[in-house]
């Protein structure tokens, strides 16, 4: 059997992952001054109120999915389903995924129509860090929906760079 | 950047203060070897699996229209002298690195051996994109075949070299490729696990080059990682290396092209 | 000056009228996203694929933005419905006049 690394005996790992999680943020902030990390969340929230002209955003009907954690942020799956009859008069417009994490915050947008069947979309993006990442949807009725997903990105070993 | 300092201090801390003896590393029972796709997450299994997703088939497919393109001073495409190399090349990836007219050559080698010597065509560097097609192509003419190197008279002394590399302590870390791939293969190395580190699924797409690359760049990265004099491309050392990692993985299926992250 | 590189389109070449075909589109590029620096310091300039487009016999069905958050060797997944029997034409468009063209038939009954 495989043994893992514990420090903390008898604390689930999963458990202690997130408690370092909580304790590296604020390690990280002493890395990069807190205007630098929060900035990229401004950025992302700019990049949505561009999107919908500073409409409501209503939760639900948008489902995001990444892994919970990412051995290498360069290229992560993502699939973004929305839950509508893709019919003439009810379909999805535009499905917008923004990352409050990453250098640039809009990372794609689909355009479909009452012909996709599904707003089922595939691709594999790039994270810079741990964050959130969002789908910001437009029905064809004018209104926005969202759906998010936290994720836990971590280095691979051993690379170029030393 | 920072995480990685913070997980080499981990790891030397570790390794100071656990036992560092290593026995010379003798075979692991077939039993035993693992590759690596099985510690991948399942979305990167899938990315390695599926020819419709995996990146490396580009490479493959480029590999392949090579094959048939005449080039060099002789205008000789590989196919004039090896044919269909779903015939020819089937089972060659199993067998390398080998003694060839009294060199140790890699895959990699011996393509840009015949290049010079059949085609009058230049030597192709490492990570050159069309070497990498030719080799990935080739090596998949092997994908599910057992790795079966043996060990014999010509490739004793090399085989006995790279036993040497893989077990002798390295760098500023100080730390030998057996400390971790073979006595801490499967603990953890920041949120990564460690893997016991066979070579059967060279050339990889790695997720962190975002590109196709060969097993010694992944090695020369491995070296970086404990802060060593990095071996040099196509050098002797790292044939020795390549050939005892090969060995040390007989019995395991090669999946060329791997995806790893 | 024109760039290209290699796509790869998998999609059913058959289909029942009115049933939905997942479509999976994937492009050789290395999508680079102008946040990255040599070993020197310097700034490497972005080059990527910013725009895929699917026609179904000449009419826009698909449509997506890329930016540089998306992947090298960028894919896509989507679906469409099977409407009736023809071609379907793919397009990359990219930094650097970078644009590459794929082709699919479909038979539907």
């Amino acid at each position: 059997m495989k043994t893992n690394m514990n420090f903390l005996p008898r604390m689930h790992r999963r458990d202690w992952l997130r408690s370092i999680q909580k304790l590296g943020f604020i390690a990280l902030g002493s890395w990069f001054s807190p205007s630098l990390v929060f900035a990229k969340k401004e950025d992302a929230d700019e990049a949505i109120k561009k999107i919908t002209g500073g409409a409501m955003i209503k939760d639900g009907r948008v489902t995001l999915v990444i892994p919970p954690l990412v051995e290498n942020g360069n290229l992560v799956v993502l699939t973004v389903s929305v839950d509508s009859p893709m019919t003439a008069n009810d379909y999805v417009k535009v499905i917008h995924v923004v990352a409050e994490g990453n250098p640039y915050p809009n990372i794609f947008a689909a355009y479909l129509s009452p012909r996709s069947g599904t707003a089922n979309i595939t691709t594999r993006v790039r994270l810079a860090d741990s964050q959130r990442v969002l789908a910001i949807v437009q029905m064809s009725d004018g209104s926005f929906w969202q759906g998010s997903a936290e994720t836990f990105v971590t280095l691979s070993a051993c690379t170029e760079m030393v | 950047m920072k995480q990685q300092i913070y997980r080499f201090f981990l790891a030397s801390c570790f390794l100071l203060i656990a036992d560092s003896s290593t026995l010379a590393a003798s075979a692991l029972p077939t039993q035993q070897k693992q590759s690596s796709y099985e510690l991948m997450s399942p979305e990167n299994r899938v990315m390695q699996d599926d020819p419709s997703l995996n990146p490396a088939m580009f490479w493959v497919s480029e590999g392949e229209s090579l094959w048939n393109v005449k080039s060099g001073e002789k205008r000789v495409a590989c196919s004039s002298c090896h044919g269909d190399a779903k015939k020819s090349m089937r089972g060659v990836a199993t067998q390398f690195p080998k003694v060839i007219q009294g060199k140790l050559q890699t895959l990699e080698g011996q393509i840009n051996q015949c290049r010079v010597a059949r085609q009058g065509a230049p030597v192709l560097p490492y990570e050159n994109k069309e070497l990498l097609s030719l080799t990935v192509f080739v090596a998949n003419q092997s994908k599910g075949m057992t790795i079966s190197i043996k060990e014999t008279a010509t490739n004793k002394a090399d085989l006995e070299k790279g036993r040497r590399w893989f077990n002798e302590r390295m760098g500023q870390l100080n730390l030998s490729c057996a400390q971790c791939h073979e006595d801490r293969a499967g603990l953890k190395l920041g949120g990564s696990s460690i893997p016991q580190g066979h070579p059967n699924a060279y050339p990889i797409y790695r997720l962190e080059w975002q590109t196709l690359g060969s097993l010694q760049r992944r090695l020369r990265n491995c070296m970086s990682g404990v802060r060593a004099q990095q071996f040099e491309y196509g050098s002797p050392e790292m044939a020795q290396l390549e050939l005892f990692l090969m060995w040390r993985a007989n019995g395991l299926p090669i999946e060329t092209p791997g995806v790893r992250p | 000056m024109s760039k290209t590189s290699r796509t790869s389109i998998t999609m059913p070449s058959t289909a029942k009228k009115g049933s939905i075909i997942e479509i999976r589109a994937i492009a050789q590029h290395d999508m680079e996203s102008g946040f990255r620096y040599t070993e020197s310091g310097k700034l490497i300039p972005r080059d990527i694929i910013h725009v895929f487009t699917c026609s179904y016999n000449n009419v826009e069905i698909f449509k997506a933005d890329f930016f540089s958050g998306i992947g090298a060797n960028p894919l896509i997944i989507f679906t469409t419905i099977a409407t009736e029997t023809g071609t379907l034409e793919f397009k990359w468009v990219g930094d650097d006049g970078y644009e590459a063209i794929n082709q699919a038939r479909i038979t539907v009954s």
